[in-house]
């Protein structure tokens, strides 16, 4: 026993850095949405970094812990609480058998990531544990949680300690900053230009740079509708079918730009205005449905450097986390 | 001594966001595009680079996935100057495209796949039948007797982008799409036919029904058609279909 669903929430799935290497025979990667908040909840628990979580969105599960556990919640802030009290984000925490984990609404962002020392003894699937929902392959039997599963974890690979549990749960007095990871209020996405970019009207450009776009409640972790200016092509050409990837915008004939996210098909063949940048895809993952973005356009060149920043950034987190993790369980 | 392949001038080498190259042949549906797209991912394929991922074919260009933080990291060993990721994998992909040697035929492999066509297996062969003049029987002989070439594999885990099929069966599709097309339906839409390999909503015309698994999560390759291979339908009666599905589930 280990760790049983009593209530699924909204969507909540087992995802890893994604199906990668399978994408010529059409198997999309899926994956966290917001990866970096996955990396670090593994990072808080002693895990390597792809390690499968859950993913949860919106409104949690509940979720009753049947083993001592290392476990933390990273990513959009849902409230979480054990027994009732409110526990903190972006650290590690001890959690006792038999407690009960439940998530009492979104404040902020749109998705959590929750993380066990370990990790969970699920099978995988093409070099993944990542749940490919339309296929129904991968994670726990290939779809989302329901009520009544059961899901093992392996053996964490750092002893626990003996540390006293005088509630529910412990945790330590350091933490992740949260705000270098989770930027709040209305989020600018920044883009370099899409491979049919130059295909777009002048005043489809200008629009899709000054208007800000609302995400329609048609999203799903395919990809996010958006609704704003309308977006016109010069001339209506016909464009055969070509890969297309996590953050692609493409535009179909009604002019409403689609971003593809983690779940998003191979190939498509609508043009794509704009490839949103690799560093800022956790950014989007976060948004709800209803709420705006603002996209900037940058070059190349800064996506490039933006995203080698951030991945420097996390090694180095993951230097300063890992003493600090060995510490706290050693005393 | 083989002939270079092509000049590389020829084709353009176009950035698919920060972790992607495109490597584009031409622009329609070609076997000689196909044919270059085919010998570059073998190439790669046989011998990656520090941070290659995977390739993705389509009909004119070849799209390249890497790991921009391995590439720098593989480029800065031995460069001190700034690195950009991309212009690193470019210049991999120039010097990879001069080695692509021109030869004369690449080898194909043909896949037969059994078709039992027409009633609820194929609800809409009759129109096809119909709107192009032919009987149905005329629209199975031209649909089973044609090879087709898979370009490429997407939309869907195993969906095959046959090309080749004649212009006398070509279809529109349907005013209303269905909401579930089975998996196996074999269709048509315009000039196109293929199979679909799992559930899906679709707007394709339905002429039949494969027995034939085309995507095998459980298998490596998951996908039973690649791209490059060549396609043929071959028509079976109800009984021969029950006989497979019920072969098809003990495996």
């Amino acid at each position: 026993m280990s760790l049983r669903v009593i209530k699924p929430g909204l969507l909540t799935s087992i995802q890893d850095l994604g199906r990668k290497g399978f994408q010529q025979h059409g198997v999309i990667v899926s994956g966290a949405m917001d990866g970096h908040s996955l990396r670090i909840a593994n990072m808080l628990v002693g895990n390597e970094e792809g390690e499968a979580a859950l993913e949860i969105t919106l409104m949690g599960p509940t979720i009753k812990i049947e083993k001592n556990c290392l476990i933390s919640i990273t990513g959009g802030n849902l409230s979480p609480t054990i027994d009732n009290h409110a526990i903190p984000m972006w650290r590690p925490i001890l959690v006792k058998n038999g407690s009960m984990l439940r998530f009492e609404g979104c404040k902020s962002g749109c998705r959590a990531y929750l993380t066990v020392a370990g990790g969970f003894a699920i099978p995988e699937v093409m070099e993944s544990k990542s749940t490919y929902l339309r296929a129904g392959i991968g994670g726990f039997m290939g779809r989302a949680l329901k009520a009544d599963d059961v899901l093992e974890f392996n053996e964490p690979s750092k002893t626990l300690g003996d540390k006293a549990f005088n509630g529910s749960f412990s945790f330590p007095n350091w933490f992740v900053n949260e705000k270098e990871f989770m930027p709040g209020g209305k989020p600018l996405i920044r883009f370099i230009d899409g491979s049919q970019y130059e295909s777009f009207t002048d005043s489809s450009k200008d629009s899709f740079v000054a208007g800000a776009f609302k995400v329609s409640n048609q999203s799903d972790r395919m990809g996010y509708r958006l609704s704003g200016p309308t977006l016109e092509l010069k001339d209506n050409g016909e464009l055969l079918s070509e890969a297309v990837t996590n953050g692609s915008v493409q535009v179909p004939p009604d002019g409403n730009p689609i971003i593809l996210l983690a779940d998003s098909q191979t190939t498509g063949g609508y043009p794509k205005m704009a490839q949103v940048i690799t560093a800022d895809l956790p950014s989007i993952a976060q948004v709800k449905p209803g709420e705006s973005i603002q996209f900037s356009r940058v070059n190349l060149k800064e996506a490039e450097k933006l995203l080698l920043q951030k991945e420097r950034q996390l090694k180095e987190l993951q230097v300063s986390i890992s003493l600090a993790l060995n510490k706290w369980l050693d005393t | 001594m083989p002939e270079k392949l092509l000049n590389i001038t020829a084709c353009t080498l176009s950035p698919l966001g920060d972790s992607a190259i495109v490597i584009t042949f031409g622009n329609g549906m070609e076997y000689s595009i196909h044919k270059k797209i085919k010998l570059l991912m073998d190439l790669l394929e046989d011998e990656p680079f520090a941070g290659f991922i995977e390739c993705v074919p389509a009909f004119t260009n070849l799209t390249v996935f890497y790991d921009p933080f391995v590439v720098y990291k593989d480029q800065k060993k031995s460069n001190d100057t700034e690195i950009s990721p991309y212009e690193a994998v470019r210049s991999i992909m120039e010097m990879k495209l001069q080695d692509l040697k021109e030869i004369k035929e690449i080898s194909h492999r043909t896949v037969s796949i059994p078709v039992c066509y027409g009633k609820e297996y194929g609800p809409d062969l009759e129109y096809v039948a119909r709107y192009n003049d032919l009987t149905t029987d005329e629209v199975i002989h031209i649909h089973s007797t044609g090879e087709y070439l898979a370009y490429m594999i997407g939309f869907a885990p195993g969906f095959p982008f046959l090309g080749g099929m004649s212009e006398e069966i070509a279809t529109p599709r349907r005013s209303s799409p269905r909401m579930t097309i089975p998996a196996g339906a074999v269709g048509i839409a315009g000039m196109q036919t293929g199979v679909y390999p799992i559930s899906t909503p679709g707007g394709w015309q339905l002429i039949g029904q494969t027995p034939t698994k085309l995507f095998l999560p459980n298998v490596n390759p998951p996908s039973l058609l690649q791209a490059g291979d060549i396609v043929k339908f071959q028509p079976i009666t109800d009984q021969e279909y029950k006989e497979m599905i019920l072969k098809e589930g003990l495996q």
